[in-house]
């Protein structure tokens, strides 16, 4: 039976590790490569980076980060932020990460996650997806809109619609992030997560939000996440990877307890 | 020196950084002359079986890991080499495969239900393997470490002798085999921490 993942993700910033609140005021919080192997010896059972200052100038910076890693860690890991063309996901996944995430590029050219899937294999390519809570209509029946460019744009979307249409398109997993709980600590946002999780048949990475185990068993069992990001609750200290797996286990969810 | 078979079949670094890690000497080729000189041949790979034929054929590495399996060369396959191994697979409507051990590749049966609950395909992330048998590569392996697993189809061999571990997904199925110099593995051991490495080291070591 397959464990559920505990993703740990780290937002990199010009080659710096930073945290924000809803998308915002980020501070810096170390060095990715660093923290990343901190997180492979402790038990994360992925780990994923955001470019979040990702533009031609900085890609890089980010290569950088992704090669030193790849040196140093031996589970899965995948970057995102800033990927537009098939040939920036090669760089990527030449040095070394696992696999793509794309998000804005994938919104505003979905053609991109068809090509990146059959070059590289479904596999590789993760659909980052940042939604917001609106009132239900026509055009978005589930509630829940697709945002862009890191939060800034509306884009009328519909979020469950545009999951559905990324897996057809060839996405191999979905990280699905809630614009209004990010870094709130409050909570995964459940109602579309299970939507979501329910729909389609890729797995489902929840993330926004985690700030108690709580959250994390929510997800997993209520909501049906096949994994569930996390980022303040272990860059502050506040819990271990340790700690949050052997709360799950206790709680009867199958998570991977040996490293 | 362990040769690292490449036959343009997904990110072969993630296997040729584990090695370095281990300070294990490595090279990695698409031409059988270089691969000759290796004592042990590492066979990974991600992707479709079709088209992963099609290149091995066109280097002549079909030929190459053939001759290597006969000789007695130890080789470790990963995932789409596992698959490639055995003589038919499934996907792309039927591929006719290595055939170094008798038996097909067969995709995740649908439905697939656990617990009463549907399970998704590709079979993806960290599970357990249960090791049926002793080997020298499970040298200080505990039982209870998990593997990460990214695939949709998993070899059957007609012998269920050379089964060496199996894992649950729905069905169980084979994940681990084991047959005279041939080692092969349906999990990623180069993505699966510390327990992978130790499969890899334990290869690197092993004395057939």
């Amino acid at each position: 039976m397959l464990s559920k993942r505990i993703v740990v993700c780290l937002d990199v910033k010009e080659g710096k590790t930073t945290k924000g609140v809803k998308f915002k005021d980020n501070i810096e919080v170390g060095d990715p490569v660093e923290m990343a192997e901190k997180y492979y010896l402790d038990g994360a059972d992925e780990i994923v980076f955001y470019d979040i200052t990702a533009s031609a100038e900085h890609r890089p910076i980010m290569i950088d980060v992704v090669r030193r890693t790849a040196e140093r860690i031996f589970i899965p890991f995948s970057v995102g932020g800033g990927i537009r063309t098939v040939e920036d996901m090669r760089e990527v996944l030449l040095a070394g990460a696992e696999k793509v995430s794309v998000n804005t590029a994938a919104v505003l050219n979905p053609r991109l996650i068809y090509e990146g899937a059959k070059a590289f294999g479904s596999q590789c390519i993760v659909l980052g997806m940042d939604v917001k809570k609106v009132e239900r209509s026509a055009k978005i029946p589930s509630g829940y809109e697709v945002w862009i460019k890191g939060g800034r744009q509306p884009m009328g979307i519909d979020a469950l619609w545009w999951a559905k249409e990324a897996e057809n398109l060839g996405a191999g997993e979905i990280v699905l992030n809630s614009i209004d709980a990010d870094g709130t600590k409050e909570g995964y946002e459940l109602t579309i997560t299970e939507m979501i999780a329910t729909a389609v048949k890729i797995p489902v990475v929840a993330s926004g939000g985690a700030g108690h185990p709580e959250h994390l068993y929510e997800v997993l069992t209520r909501a049906k996440a096949d994994a569930a990001l996390i980022a303040s609750m272990v860059h502050y200290g506040i819990y271990t990877i340790k700690e949050i797996k052997d709360y799950l286990a206790q709680r009867g969810v199958k998570v991977r307890l040996k490293w | 020196m362990i040769g690292i078979v490449d036959y343009q079949a997904g990110n072969l670094t993630s296997v040729a950084r584990a090695l370095d890690y281990l300070k294990i000497p490595w090279v990695i080729s698409s031409d059988p002359e270089k691969l000759k000189s290796c004592e042990k041949i590492i066979f990974p790979g991600v992707g479709a079986a079709c088209s992963a034929m099609e290149s091995l054929i066109k280097f002549g590495l079909d030929d190459f890991l053939k001759e290597a399996f006969y000789k007695g060369v130890p080789i470790m396959g990963i995932c789409l080499g596992t698959q490639i191994i055995m003589e038919e697979s499934e996907e792309d409507g039927g591929t006719k495969t290595l055939g170094l051990i008798s038996g097909r590749v067969l995709r995740f049966p649908y439905p697939l239900i656990e617990d009463g609950k549907h399970l998704k395909v590709p079979h993806m992330g960290w599970n357990s393997v249960s090791w049926l048998k002793e080997h020298p590569l499970l040298k200080e392996v505990e039982p209870d470490y998990e593997y990460y697993f990214v695939h949709s189809y998993y070899p059957q061999p007609e012998n269920s002798d050379i089964v060496l571990g199996v894992t649950s997904h729905g069905i169980t199925f084979p994940s681990g085999l084991a047959y005279k110099n041939l080692v092969a593995f349906q999990f990623h051991p180069e993505k699966s921490g510390r327990p992978g490495l130790k499969l890899i080291k334990n290869f690197y070591e092993w004395k057939v």
